[in-house]
């Protein structure tokens, strides 16, 4: 059954009506949040459990386990913290961007909730640099937050001190990786930490923090309100609830929108994006979760369930319901091309393998695309990703590398046509 | 990363931008910044500073601004660290200018989702204007610079300049918003798509359309 608007948590998530408190509130926002509270931090964080929520930034880990993992006791030496990643930056994903400057109450009001749940003192919001007026927005929100007595000291009345605050990034796709965040944070260059210790363990200032997406805690509180069933009658087993989803590329109306988690990809298209540009038969591949997943060839994503197990199934993944579109029209070997050329700009260059490989393999693309290249390459470049696989600090290794296998996987025949009509070329 | 380079600390330099310091509006914003970290963590607070140290050296020089070294010195002494770390921050982080731009940044986003939409366009339109990938034009107007993804995939491609977005353009319609920005005015900002309002499907609405015509309060449904 297709998800109605009533059941629906992000609203205003087209900017229609306005962000701020008093219309936020009127939407259901800030209701009797001290109630919510009230309930106790363990029962907030089986809530979560129950409701199947899993993480939206991109690896879908379990929310309500993450948060159980902040120490018990509460140590005033070492506060806990809730950093919440707003560092959206996953070329496809662009769903942050629109519950920060529409609803932007959701986020702060779920920022106070499972900071309670979790036990921590304050929340950073690490926003990405680029989000300027998006960043505007949410201090202005913060702000108001305060001023109504709704965060901070004795936060929404519940006895509870909780703090708020946004950081801006200043552009480094890396900076959306835990650790690097934390670092960032500090004020050092956003490279990723060893681990463990883990986040839960030691994060920043080495106090006990947990790294969640903006979405993952927007959508806290109205499942707390309308119970963990409401949101688990959502989705297949264990991808449940709604999710927000970007399409973009070559759909007639790519847009942003919320629907349940396991639509099939036919509808998902067909109802909101209406259809792909130049009918279906014109779909030539799709990127379903972000750059950093591999593409799908459009005959096998039609019917496919848009979730976590159904993504990983065709050997992709949902990574944040980022559904890069691309039809017959599209060069393949560039965008797959442009996007290795996007890992080897973010790379941190900490570790070597990401350092030196995602130039690399960017460089044997380009000549793929243009066919300047030996078939045993194609083999070649194949071994190098999964040199760079695996063999990192963090998953950026990982994220360059996939989607060139996706390529290869898939593409190949097109691959090695292109150097034969280049070979053929200078033969002639 | 590494094609970024500092400007050369050089005499001329230090006697432009030696003593340089925030102006009293900016010690109260700086002050505010550093007091969102915890006692002795002020060193958190060194982006939020370069930001606007990069901001009020735009504002003097009537452009998008820049870092140079005495700068960044400044900043290392308000934050009391090493001047390293500091300059180790800005080179890092891709919105710090390193060196001298022109009155507005043209960044145009070149990622795939922006690619697929036609940002190639938008890049041939902004060449043919005497922009070029990295460089200042001679009327110190324009900076170009090809970004990676902005975040705004769904009313792709887009433009960002200054503080602004322009998303849903196609070579006219951004060739419109730079005849103007050069003229002085602020052109519109967000979608550049008639009839499109932000990230909705263009057209006729597929989910909340009551959100439209008034705040709907959707509780009574549940």
């Amino acid at each position: 059954m297709a998800l109605q608007d009533k059941d629906r948590i992000f609203t205003n998530v087209y900017g229609y009506q306005p962000w701020n408190l008093k219309a936020a509130q009127a939407r259901g926002d800030w209701d009797n949040t001290k109630a919510l509270l009230a309930r106790g931090r363990d029962a907030i964080i089986q809530e979560i459990k129950d409701s199947g929520l899993r993480g939206r930034g991109g690896a879908g880990f379990p929310t309500g386990m993450k948060w159980s993992f902040m120490p018990k006791e509460y140590k005033p030496d070492r506060p806990g913290f809730l950093v919440i990643n707003a560092d959206e930056s996953e070329p496809g994903s662009c769903k942050d961007r629109e519950i920060i400057r529409h609803d932007p109450h959701k986020l702060i009001e779920g920022a106070l909730v499972a900071g309670f749940a979790m036990g921590a003192r304050a929340a950073y919001i690490y926003i990405r640099g680029e989000y300027i007026r998006e960043a505007e927005t949410l201090f202005a929100a913060v702000a108001e937050a305060y001023d109504a007595g709704l965060v901070g000291k004795n936060a929404s009345g519940s006895g509870y001190d909780f703090d708020v605050f946004v950081h801006r990034g200043a552009g480094a796709y890396i900076c959306g990786e835990e650790t690097a965040m934390i670092e960032s944070l500090e004020g050092k260059k956003g490279q990723p930490r060893l681990k463990p210790p883990f986040p839960a363990g030691a994060g920043l200032y080495g106090c006990p923090t947990t790294v969640n997406n903006v979405e993952s805690i927007a959508v806290a509180p109205t499942i707390l309100r309308r119970g963990a069933g409401w949101f688990a009658s959502f989705g297949a087993e264990n991808n449940r609830g709604t999710k927000l989803f970007q399409i973009s590329g070559h759909v007639n109306k790519p847009c942003v929108v919320e629907e349940a988690m396991s639509i099939s990809f036919e509808e998902l298209i067909d109802k909101h994006c209406g259809g792909i540009r130049g009918g279906w038969d014109n779909l030539l591949a799709v990127i379903p979760g972000g750059s950093s997943v591999p593409l799908v060839p459009g005959e096998q994503i039609r019917h496919a369930s848009m979730d976590f197990d159904g993504l990983k199934a065709l050997g992709s993944g949902l990574g944040t319901a980022a559904v890069i579109v691309m039809d017959k029209s599209t060069d393949i070997v560039r965008a797959i091309s442009r996007l290795s050329y996007f890992y080897k700009h973010e790379s941190c260059g900490q570790c070597t393998p990401c350092r030196e490989g995602t130039g690399w393999m960017w460089r044997v693309m380009e000549r793929l695309r243009t066919g300047d290249a030996a078939v045993e390459e194609i083999d070649m470049l194949q071994e190098v990703t999964k040199q760079v696989e695996g063999h990192t600090i963090c998953a950026l290794g990982d994220a360059a590398a996939w989607p060139i296998q996706g390529l290869i996987r898939h593409f190949r025949p097109e691959l090695e046509r292109r150097i034969a009509a280049n070979v053929r070329e200078a033969a002639e | 990363m590494a094609d970024r380079h500092l400007e050369a600390d050089t005499p001329e330099l230090r006697a432009r931008w030696g003593g340089w310091s925030f102006s009293e509006a900016n010690v109260a914003k700086a002050k505010e910044i550093v007091a969102r970290y915890p006692e002795g963590r002020q060193r958190s607070a060194v982006m939020g500073l370069l930001d606007l140290a990069q901001r009020q050296v735009g504002a003097e020089t009537q452009t998008q601004g820049w870092l140079p070294i005495p700068v960044m010195e400044y900043v290392a002494d308000f934050l009391a660290m090493p001047i390293i770390r500091v300059v180790e921050v800005a080179t890092f982080y891709t919105m710090y200018n390193l060196v001298p731009v022109g009155r507005f940044h043209v960044q145009v986003c070149g990622t795939t989702p922006c690619m697929l939409r036609g940002s190639d366009d938008l890049i041939a339109a902004c060449e043919k204007r005497g922009m070029a990938p990295g460089h200042t034009t001679a009327d110190g107007l324009w900076t170009f610079t090809e970004v990676e993804c902005m975040g705004n995939c769904a009313s792709a491609p887009m433009v960002q300049i200054n503080d602004d977005n322009y998303e849903d353009l196609t070579a006219e319609r951004l060739d419109g918003i730079l005849d103007a920005l050069a003229r002085g005015e602020q052109p519109k900002t967000g979608t550049q798509e008639p009839g499109r309002h932000t990230v909705e499907p263009v057209g006729a609405l597929s989910s909340l359309t009551a959100m439209v015509g008034e705040n709907h309060d959707y509780r009574g449904e549940w």
